[in-house]
């Protein structure tokens, strides 16, 4: 026994890169959604966060809000639904931050590992927790009246903008996370750029309302893209060009952070 | 914990101060080529914007064998370890394990090494299994390969028991325990293990330095940093003392105890009055003087003739000696010899118990 410890021909397989990217990615990804059980701190923001927020703006906020011909209810859906979507995105940030202060990177840099994994291991697991999420804020907007009209292409649109979103938002965390030089720097800054993204927008009220600046804001970022776009899927609201501006924020945005997020990685991370 | 030790120790003991000789004896008979270089430093340096960590740094450690880097804080040893293990890059210098270059073959020099560092690199959220097999995973290691190595570690490392608890709930023992099998789980030939025991109680102490010496006389090569002289001189064929990013000594703990002396003669005076005249009566090299214990010690080579000339010098001044004692060097007697304080005085309040004369 004791001699097989040391003296092992234990060999590493040998595949392509690509391979290894996928191999990698998985690994620390599942690594990642192991930790949304385990934690209860994210377990606690996955499931019960979409409901108290939901809770708060059906029954304590909605009944002064005029959302016209449409009510408050069938508005609000599609607002909780993306808000929690951004929300979530912050544990990228978060995670990310702890594990490169903390031991740990120290170890997956001594492996000759692909150098990007760890971002998509973070990033997809972000994208396992916001369907979680996601499943939670619908399944919680039936049971306090919620009536759609979505039809399955509506749903399924609803399923690849949101997964979209979701990413897109992943990696401005992980850029974030990149940068912060501290975990509880990486705490606040989430909400610094998502907090005013999802307020300011057409998530819980019409933007009609607001004073001309932020509304033109509100009215041209690309949350209330994605949030216009939902809510036309979902009760049949006006879409105008929300539709096609919210899949094109979302690839641009995707296009832009990817490779700002793996340069940053590699010159932090790479000696 | 009790049990856990004794278990370990009848399984790792045996062989273990044999290899140890063997090997020494091989390094002194100097039959070593250069294929039995595993780590080959020279001339290594690296700053961190102006303040230089380390200054030119050159050694090799032959396969099969320990070297420790021995120093204070800010000697430059975890900057060293760094480097080996590819987290950082260079200044300038010329680092090759196994003939594979840091800086240039990075990849084969990964899949090479091991690596252990001050603090435990273990996902908290996870169990002990699940850390070995998913760094099993990422070393491209086979699932059926990682399995074997899974169940072989966890029990050398007597963590069966605990293998499916997160790694949150483990004890500082256990934790530097599964560290060390999560950097073996590839089966590396050449571990980088930085401060292994720092902060660990006695017994799992005890308990490191025989896995440690059990994977070395498996054939794994070791390098080692660590600020306590036993724990150098129990491990190392070979040991480094680095000090403000500079070699200031090498050899093995035998040949670095031989720079202080055979053996040191310690007096301990009975009045503190008397202390101050005794340290200046004593002419010897080296003379070290601690005052809260009213004890004095130096180099001795001479033995009797040396001894009762002290003595006559001190009952010449009529001061009353209450212990008289010889010992062999410890590694702190180097270190204080060589570099004029002692390795653990961080703080300046603790300085007046290791002075110099001479």
């Amino acid at each position: 026994m004791t001699t097989r410890f040391i003296n092992n021909d234990v060999k590493p397989e040998s595949h392509s890169r690509l391979f290894w990217l996928i191999s990698d990615s998985w690994v620390l990804a599942k690594r990642s959604i192991r930790h949304i059980t385990r934690n209860l701190d994210q377990l606690f923001s996955v499931a019960l966060f979409p409901i108290m927020f939901f809770l708060l703006f059906r029954y304590v906020f909605g009944g002064a809000i005029d959302t016209g011909s449409i009510s408050y209810v069938n508005f609000l859906v599609a607002g909780i639904f993306v808000q929690m979507l951004a929300f979530g995105a912050n544990y990228t940030t978060m995670n990310l931050a702890i594990d490169l202060q903390r031991g740990i990177v120290n170890r997956f840099k001594s492996l000759p590992i692909s150098r990007s994994a760890l971002l998509i291991g973070h990033v997809g697991a972000d994208l396992v927790r916001n369907m979680m999420t996601g499943l939670i804020v619908i399944g919680v907007s039936f049971l306090v009246g919620f009536e759609p009209v979505a039809g399955v292409i509506d749903w399924i649109l609803i399923f690849i903008l949101a997964a979209l979103f979701s990413l897109a938002i992943s990696w401005i965390s992980a850029v974030m996370g990149l940068i912060v030089k501290s975990i509880e720097a990486a705490q606040w800054t989430g909400f610094i750029v998502i907090f005013p993204l999802t307020f300011v927008s057409s998530a819980f009220v019409p933007t009609e309302t607001m004073p001309y600046a932020l509304r033109l804001f509100a009215e041209n970022q690309p949350l209330t893209h994605v949030i216009e776009a939902i809510r036309s899927w979902l009760v049949g609201t006006p879409v105008g060009d929300s539709g096609w501006l919210a899949f094109a924020w979302c690839i641009g945005i995707i296009v832009v952070t990817v490779p700002t997020a793996s340069w940053l990685f590699k010159r932090q991370t790479l000696r | 914990m009790l049990f856990e030790s004794a278990y370990l120790i009848t399984r790792f003991g045996k062989m273990n101060n044999k290899s140890k000789k063997d090997v020494n004896e091989q390094m002194l008979s100097g039959t070593t080529g250069a294929d039995d270089v595993a780590v080959s430093v020279k001339g290594l340096r690296k700053s961190f914007k102006n303040v230089t960590v380390l200054d030119g740094i050159d050694f090799d450690i032959q396969k099969g064998t320990v070297l420790a880097l021995l120093g204070p804080n800010g000697a430059g040893k975890t900057t060293t370890v760094h480097i080996l293990s590819t987290l950082l890059l260079p200044d300038s210098g010329s680092i090759k394990i196994n003939n594979f270059d840091v800086v240039k073959q990075v990849n084969k020099v990964r899949s090479l090494i091991g690596l252990t560092g001050q603090y435990a690199a273990l996902d908290e959220y996870l169990t002990a299994r699940e850390n070995l097999q998913m760094i099993g995973r990422l070393y491209r290691l086979s699932h059926k390969d990682i399995g074997r190595r899974t169940d072989e570690l966890l029990e050398l490392f007597d963590l069966v028991h605990a293998s499916n608890r997160a790694v949150k709930t483990y004890s500082g023992g256990m934790r530097r325990r599964l560290d060390l099998a999560v950097s073996l789980i590839a089966s590396p030939p050449i571990l980088f293990l930085d401060e292994p025991t720092t902060g660990l109680d006695p017994q799992s102490r005890l308990i490191m330095w025989d896995i440690v010496k059990h994977l070395v006389s498996g054939g794994t090569t070791v390098l080692l940093t660590t600020q306590d002289m036993d724990e150098a001189d129990h491990l190392a064929n070979k040991i480094i003392v680095m000090n403000g990013g500079k070699i200031i000594a090498e050899g093995t703990s035998e040949e670095l105890k031989l720079l202080v002396g055979s053996e040191r003669l310690e007096i301990t005076v009975i009045n503190e009055e008397d202390f101050e005249r005794a340290a200046t009566i004593i002419q010897e090299e080296n003379l070290r003087i601690e005052k809260s214990s009213k004890k004095l010690s130096f180099a001795t080579k001479g033995g009797v003739h040396q001894l009762k000339q002290v003595l006559s010098q001190l009952d010449e001044a009529k001061i009353e000696v209450e212990n008289i004692s010889f010992h062999s060097p410890t590694m702190d007697d180097v270190f204080l010899t060589l570099t004029g304080h002692m390795t653990n005085t961080e703080d300046a309040g603790s300085k007046e118990d290791g002075v110099m004369i001479h």
